[in-house]
């Protein structure tokens, strides 16, 4: 069972070292224990590109597909047995970089 | 067997199974929609075939087996309809439940399921008197006081969340185990004080049905794990609040205050199973926690024959305890009720005015000092304060009894 594992950011401002250096640690524990499969961090809205191809052609729209005083951040995806076992990993994952997480199942 | 004896055979099977049969069929087939269903179904069974065929001998068996036939109908037309169901299956757990006590029951997984951290707490509540009690959809609609519809979508969110995000069937580890159980706890406690102190223009101040269910549940949790505190301790709570309801509305519909009650209408079999729970609780020597506290004040209270007996020393030394453990603004708002008397009630004013900043919008705090200023002789303010007290109480007792109170001011 693989969970996403979405990190929400609330101030705008990219990790600090310390930051980092926390997520490292925890990653490496992920990575050791079995539940790692993909993480990784993304520039700021300001960087996004929006397009939709659903018409005639594409149109291409500079930021982010919604405005809100939250982004995603960065993400993990991780391999767990059940939603305990994401929760607590998560909860980790939340201390490690000092931001709101939220997780959720794929199907 | 007449119609009677038929209809309290299936009422009586219903209680003492229903949790049981859902929970077997839960761990069965990993799946609480396909279980709460065929056991919804058994008892439908019953009540069709009983009266004909007699009450089995052993009902649950019969509850049981019946019920395992119906899910594996179901499952059957659904996997016909739908190869991929299978794969939707809850996780669960196949080793045995930690040792909590005497007994193991599948019962539990099925209770700290429902009651999980991942699931709002009204959907926790929902889930909970639907899935252990028992209770149909319209009497939990009923309950909360939402449309039926509403309700519905409620519960079935819920069992598609335990399903898509896999939320575990089964006991909590040892080490999440404490707080997992007090959130279990706190959704009876919930449960039973929304009974206690219904809100709501048109709601009866006080429904039985809801209390009567949150008593019974923490029943089957006792049972359950005899030897956790704070279930003994919530249960004594509950029992010793309950045994004081008929007496805490007057005929007229209006709240009676625990001085003012008919002490000769309390339940006095209720009152006597809450204290032996609280003289078990302090001979076990074992430092006591927020419900095991409340129910120590609640056994002072119920002690005294007449209120003139109360030993509020003893109230104020238990509220002490309870503000080391939990030092909110409302613990020490009762706290100080009991202050006022042992120590006047201008002591206790000072110290519900410092309470202020963080209770203004609280109806007990405003009742409070409207009550100890009308006792200081300060009428205006008195005044004043009940009516903000009015404006903000939701349940119709209350707020017909400050009502009176104010109205009686010089």
């Amino acid at each position: 069972m693989q969970y996403l594992v979405s990190v929400v950011d609330d101030n705008a401002g990219l990790a600090t070292p310390e930051e980092m250096a926390a997520i490292d640690v925890f990653n490496e524990r992920l990575q050791a224990e079995g539940h790692w499969v993909f993480a990784g961090g993304l520039g700021g809205p300001d960087t996004a590109t929006v397009i939709d191809n659903r018409g005639a052609e594409a149109v291409v729209t500079d930021g982010p597909f919604v405005e809100s005083k939250e982004h995603l951040a960065g993400f993990w995806i991780m391999e767990a047995p059940d939603l305990d076992v994401a929760l607590k990993l998560a909860a980790e994952g939340s201390k490690a970089c000092n931001r709101k997480v939220e997780v959720r199942p794929f199907l | 067997m007449n119609v009677i004896d038929v209809e309290e055979a299936v009422t009586r099977a219903h209680r003492a199974e229903w949790a049981r049969v859902v929970a077997a069929l839960t761990r069965r087939f990993g799946d609480l929609d396909v279980a709460e269903e065929a056991a919804a179904e058994a008892f439908a069974t019953a009540v069709e075939r009983w009266p004909s065929d007699g009450v089995p001998p052993n009902p649950g068996a019969w509850l049981t087996v019946t019920a395992n036939r119906k899910a594996i109908d179901r499952i059957r037309r659904d996997s016909k309809r739908d190869d991929k169901h299978k794969e939707a299956r809850m996780v669960l757990d196949d080793d045995p439940p930690e040792p909590l006590g005497a007994i193991e029951d599948e019962r539990l997984r099925l209770i700290f399921t429902c009651c999980h951290p991942a699931l709002a707490m009204e959907t926790r509540m929902a889930l909970t008197l639907r899935m252990v009690g028992g209770l149909t959809m319209p009497e939990i609609a009923r309950a909360f006081l939402v449309q039926e519809s509403a309700m519905g979508q409620r519960i079935t969110r819920a069992k598609a969340k335990i399903k898509a995000a896999r939320i575990p069937y089964r006991v909590p580890s040892a080490e999440d185990l404490p707080a997992r159980v007090s959130g279990v706890l706190a959704v009876l406690f919930l449960l039973f004080n929304e009974g206690y102190l219904a809100t709501g223009p048109g709601t009866d101040p006080v429904r039985a049905d809801l209390t009567a269910e949150a008593i019974r549940l923490a029943r089957l949790i006792r049972a359950l794990m005899p030897d956790d505190g704070e279930v003994a301790g919530l249960l004594a709570l509950m029992l010793l609040t309950e045994a004081r309801r008929t007496a805490r509305v007057s005929a007229s519909g209006e709240l009676v205050v625990l001085g003012e009650q008919d002490r000769g209408a309390w339940d006095t079999a209720l009152i006597a199973e809450g204290h032996r729970l609280v003289r078990e609780r302090l001979a076990s020597g074992v430092a006591p926690g927020r419900y095991q506290i409340l129910a120590a004040i609640n056994a002072v209270h119920t002690f005294a024959r007449d209120v003139r007996d109360t030993d509020w020393s003893q109230v104020v030394a238990l509220y002490d305890q309870l503000i080391r453990i939990d030092p909110s603004p409302v613990v020490a708002l009762n706290r100080a009720i009991a202050v006022a008397e042992v120590d006047g009630p201008e002591v206790a004013l000072a110290i519900v005015d410092r309470l202020g900043g963080r209770l203004a919008g609280y109806h007990a705090y405003h009742a409070t000092r409207a009550d100890l200023l009308r006792r200081t002789g300060r009428s205006d303010q008195s005044r004043a304060a009940y009516d903000r007290a009015v404006e903000l109480a939701g349940n119709t007792a209350e707020v017909a009894y400050l009502i009176r109170r104010r109205d009686q001011l010089g």
